[in-house]
């Protein structure tokens, strides 16, 4: 019994440390956050460093899981009337969030009415693309961002007898070059894809401008319906598929965990997101480079420029205005020069903003750290057009995991290549039908 | 036994029970392995059957300095959450289906069996399935973020019930006689026979519901905000499900073993208690 | 089973309960009704537009044929589990309940790894035979098997099936052992006399005294196979490949993730409950009947 009261003493006691207020009325801004590892700290110590720039506001980071994990915990707080302030979410949840109009606030407007400094032109055209409405209006906060780059093992190729300064540029080099590299140096793999959709099919269209879906790859409208069952799309799973059976080719799962195989040295060839970098720099025993992701030459077009991987911060409606003007202060304070070109070079993330790139690229970092700048490269490779501008696909969360049953039954050759990217499409296609009936209303 | 035992039947049991105890030990000793080898090695799955040697270098880094910062708080204060957590969820069980099950088997009253059914129906129920509503519910009563918000809605188990229920069954009917005729009401029957013969039965329970308190993810992700309320699971997610960053395998699973220890030394210590607790619910 | 020597009045049974009910009815039956209505509801992620669809979602759901495979797979995976994980607690439980040296050793020995989390139990098996970095994938494809369970659907169908079996052999083992206990060796010592054979003995005698324990075990597994083990199957497959490892459970979370689609989700969480509550109210009714307390 003694013990039951010295327990609910103590849940009384912790409840009221939680509810506590401050003695002195700062205002509390909550920021979910998905970062683990050194972006984990990179995170607090904005946190820290912005707390420690002023007194009127505190910026408090809370990690909530995985990327959907964060957003599933915002929803779900939002439904509950107790969203956070500031919201990570990946670049896949974009079309769901814009559509809640009520539920967020977008960014221009909130800095507008803070009265902070905002140019959507200082972010880098792809950047600012993917995250504003077909009007321009920036809704949310560019963070962290990647893109999709080839990393290859220079000794694997050195052994194979090809030239480890000349990688592969089109896929039917790749190919050839998979196919030699497994027939000397590695037998089990030619080469692999981590994030099989977001590499095979949405980095695919856009680096060779062709849709993935009508309207603009549907920043134009909820009413986008699905081409990756064109005949460009089909040819390379068909390739693929072709390519798997003798493991040539390598599925590498629809997330990033195939990605140890490239570290082992078991696959040369490994097509995945920049954000590899300080995994490939910490682990991998050999010499190895990256290059631009490859294309197919008969292709119109093609290269264009790449399209974006990785996060921005979503501002949650209904809270008052002084939170709001904490919240502007605090991207007022991120989009500083120096913070984002600094954030650039620690965290491996690209730079964001025209300006932090330019300042990287003069300090000369890019000379000892050209693999930084790869991604850079493909994502401005070209000004962006309609198909290469970034997408927005309502559910496209599980829209990807359709897309990946059905390259993986296409890959197992249960389906055709055909069969299986116009199951993708007409499965994918109901989604979005579904996606659009509940937030037209 | 009676007869005279073959040899084959003197090993066949070893043999079987070896056999299990490699099977059902492996993944943990696996994970024991991996917490002594440096990151590439583990990265690479260039690991051997044998221990490494960064053993003291990585508990050093979790214990004093957080896996490269991933876990902000110490695992001190995970650990003390979690048990925390675990205490609360254990205890409130016990008591709330010790005295639910005393009403359900020892007492005749209207609407008993659907009483019982109302509890038990609960048990097809889990946290993952009804976690949104239930979220909405601890939000709506200013619960989020408390060790009561944390605990509460995970007290109430059928489980606890269906074996205090099982328990209270094999308990003699001469008993409450016996005591009827002595005069003892209901309240000094629970107190001065049942709750004496409970003790095994609730040491048997504590030791389940300790690990399954302990052990709660999908909850405490959703329902703490605040780092200084993480539990020591969320922290082992959260050095494994990475975005671009290096999974700290090594790391990851040094705090794994961290984990596992104050379940595993509550399962072990109270082994003979909650054996010998489970057999009297099975009588 | 009726007891003869009950306590009467009705104030003090219902303050009893009371507490629990409490709890229930806040916790459980609220949330339940909720998710009953929210299946009638097509709604955003946000909550922010709502229509009221009536049974359309249930519609939907019936006309969707990935939704019977799910069923299908559900039904494999959890026979195979309850199955492995029943019996092969069963036997290591007969086997330590023998006289033998070091039982006690063994009996700690296969008890602990109760107490890992399933969530990290996930995780230590995908780390097992992940391709890239598992150990023992690896050591399966050094001795010439084509080890794939990103591709392959049987393989990955394997993978989840053990790591779900794994994590609750020590449960499994640790009840049967308390059942073993708990039957009197005068019992089985008086069949040994009567000649009874070892393996006759365990069918006749021992099994249906430990009925009670497999009863309780059969209800706790099913329950464990169909909601539990979405821990497992989310770090180990994620349902894939091709969907070949989507359980129900999986599904109902795969398919509300990120509010997608909450609606069809909360309709097929309704079918889930409906699903293990008339598997359990059966087993209540024909097998309870039938053990021996």
């Amino acid at each position: 019994m003694i013990l039951r009261r010295n327990l609910l003493g103590a849940t009384a006691a912790a409840a009221l440390i939680a509810s506590a207020a401050p003695a002195f009325a700062q205002v509390e801004i909550q920021w979910w956050h998905a970062m683990t590892g050194a972006n984990n700290d990179v995170v607090n110590r904005l946190a820290d460093e912005f707390n420690a720039s002023q007194r009127d506001y505190k910026v408090v980071a809370s990690y909530k899981g995985s990327y959907p994990d964060t957003m599933n915990a915002g929803i779900a707080a939002f439904r509950a009337g107790n969203a956070p302030h500031i919201m990570q979410v990946f670049e896949v949840g974009t079309a769901t969030m814009m559509a809640a109009r009520g539920a967020i606030k977008p960014v221009a407007d909130l800095m507008k009415e803070a009265g902070e400094r905002f140019d959507p032109a200082s972010y880098l055209p792809a950047v600012a693309g993917y995250y504003s409405t077909a009007r321009g209006e920036m809704l949310s906060f560019p963070f962290n961002s990647s893109s999709t780059v080839m990393w290859y093992n220079k000794d694997a190729f050195k052994a194979a007898g090809l030239n480890p300064d000349a990688p592969p540029k089109t896929w039917p080099e790749v190919f050839e070059a998979a196919k030699k590299l497994k027939a000397t140096a590695t037998p089990n793999c030619g080469f692999s894809t981590a994030w099989v959709t977001w590499v095979n099919i949405e980095q695919f269209s856009v680096w060779h401008n062709i849709p993935i879906g009508t309207k603009s790859n549907g920043i134009d409208g909820f009413d986008t319906e699905f081409r990756i069952n064109s005949p460009t799309h089909v040819r390379h799973f068909a390739n693929l598929a072709e390519l798997a059976k003798d493991k040539t080719y390598v599925y590498g799962g629809r997330t990033n965990t195939g990605e140890g195989t490239f570290t082992s040295g078991e696959c040369p060839i490994m097509i995945t997101s920049s954000g590899f970098y300080g995994n490939v720099k910490a682990n991998a025993k050999f010499d190895w480079a990256n290059a631009q992701m490859p294309y197919y030459p008969d292709v119109a077009g093609a290269p264009q420029n790449s399209t974006l991987g990785g996060a921005s911060l979503w501002v949650m409606g209904g809270k008052n205005a002084n939170e709001y003007k904490g919240v502007a202060k605090f991207f007022a304070f991120l989009s500083d020069t120096d913070r984002q070109a600094r954030l650039h070079t620690e965290s491996g993330y690209l730079p964001i903003t025209t300006a932090a790139y330019e300042k990287v690229k003069a300090s000369g970092f890019y000379n000892t750290n050209p693999y930084l700048e790869t991604p850079l490269k493909s994502l401005t490779n070209k000004p962006p057009t309609e198909n290469s501008k970034g997408l927005r696909f309502g559910n496209l969360v599980q829209i990807r995991d359709i897309w990946s049953e059905e390259i993986e039954a296409a890959l197992q050759g249960t389906k055709t290549p055909q069969q299986a990217m116009d199951a993708a499409v007409s499965r994918g296609n109901a989604s979005l039908r579904q996606f659009e009936r509940t937030v037209t209303r | 036994m009676v007869e005279r035992e073959t040899l084959l039947g003197r090993v066949v049991p070893h043999v079987v029970l070896l056999v299990g105890v490699c099977i059902v030990a492996f993944p943990v000793y696996l994970a024991l392995l991996a917490s002594t080898y440096d990151a590439a090695t583990v990265q690479n799955g260039q690991m051997s059957l044998l221990p490494g040697s960064q053993m003291l270098e990585n508990y050093e880094r979790i214990i004093f300095s957080g896996a490269r910062a991933t876990t902000r708080e110490p695992v001190g204060t995970m650990l003390l959450n979690s048990f925390l957590m675990a205490l609360i969820i254990a205890l409130g069980k016990i008591a709330i289906s010790l005295i639910s099950a005393y009403a359900i088997v020892f007492f005749r009253f209207p609407f008993r069996m659907a009483a019982f059914w109302l509890i038990f129906v609960t048990l097809m129920l889990p946290v993952e399935v009804r976690i949104y509503p239930t979220y909405k519910i601890v939000a709506d009563l200013g619960l989020l973020d408390t060790y009561t918000g944390l605990t509460l809605p995970l007290i109430a188990s059928a489980t606890a019930t269906l074996l205090f229920r099982q328990f209270f069954m094999t308990v003699p009917e001469e008993l409450v006689e016996a005591s009827k005729i002595d005069g003892a009401g209901p309240v000094r029957f629970f107190k001065d026979t049942l709750l004496p013969l409970s003790i095994t039965t609730m040491a048997a329970l504590f030791v389940i519901q300790f690990i399954y308190g302990w052990n709660q993810y999908l909850w405490p992700l959703l329902i703490t905000t605040r780092d200084n309320m993480q539990t020591i699971v969320i922290g082992i997610k959260k050095m494994i499900v990475t975005q671009d960053a290096l999974t700290e395998w090594q790391l990851a699973m040094a705090t794994a073993v961290l984990a596992l220890l104050p379940p595993v030394l509550v399962v072990v210590l109270m082994q003979k208690l909650f054996v010998k607790g489970l057999v009297e619910t099975e009588k | 089973m009726e007891r003869r020597a009950l306590f009467g009045g009705k104030v003090l049974p219902y303050s009893l309960l009371l507490p629990q009910f409490a709890i229930v009815v806040v916790f459980f039956y609220v949330p339940a009704v909720q998710a009953v209505w929210q299946s009638m509801l097509m709604q955003d992620a946000f909550g922010i537009s709502t229509e009221f669809v009536w049974f359309e979602n249930y519609t939907i759901l019936a006309a969707n044929p990935e939704y019977y495979r799910t069923m299908g797979t559900t039904a494999v995976f959890s026979v195979l589990v309850a199955f492995l994980s029943l019996s092969s607690g069963l036997l290591l439980a007969v086997m330590a309940d023998k006289q033998i040296k070091g039982a006690t050793i063994y009996k700690t020995m296969l008890i602990w790894p109760y107490a890992v989390a399933p969530a990290v139990a996930g995780v230590l098996w995908l780390f097992m035979f992940q391709p890239s970095l598992g150990m023992l994938a690896k050591a399966l494809r050094s001795w010439g098997i084509d080890w794939n369970p990103l591709l392959n659907g049987n393989h990955a169908m394997i993978l989840v099936v053990l790591a779900a079996t794994w994590k609750q052999i020590s449960y499994n083992f640790l009840f049967f052992l308390a059942g073993l206990a708990a039957i009197p060796k005068s019992v089985i010592e008086a069949a040994a006399i009567d000649g009874a054979r070892p393996m006759r003995r365990f069918w006749t005698i021992v099994f249906p005294l430990l009925s009670p324990t497999a009863f309780f075990l059969l209800t706790v597994n099913i329950v464990y196979v169909f909601f539990d083990t979405f821990g497992i199957i989310d770090s180990v497959t994620s349902g894939g490949p091709a969907g070949n490892t989507t359980t129900m459970v999986y599904k109902v979370y795969a398919d509300g993730k990120l509010g997608s689609d909450l609606g069809g989700s909360a309709a097929q969480s309704v079918v889930l409950m409906a699903i293990v509550i008339a598997l359990t109210a059966v087993q209540f009714k024909f097998v309870e009947r039938r053990v021996q307390y």
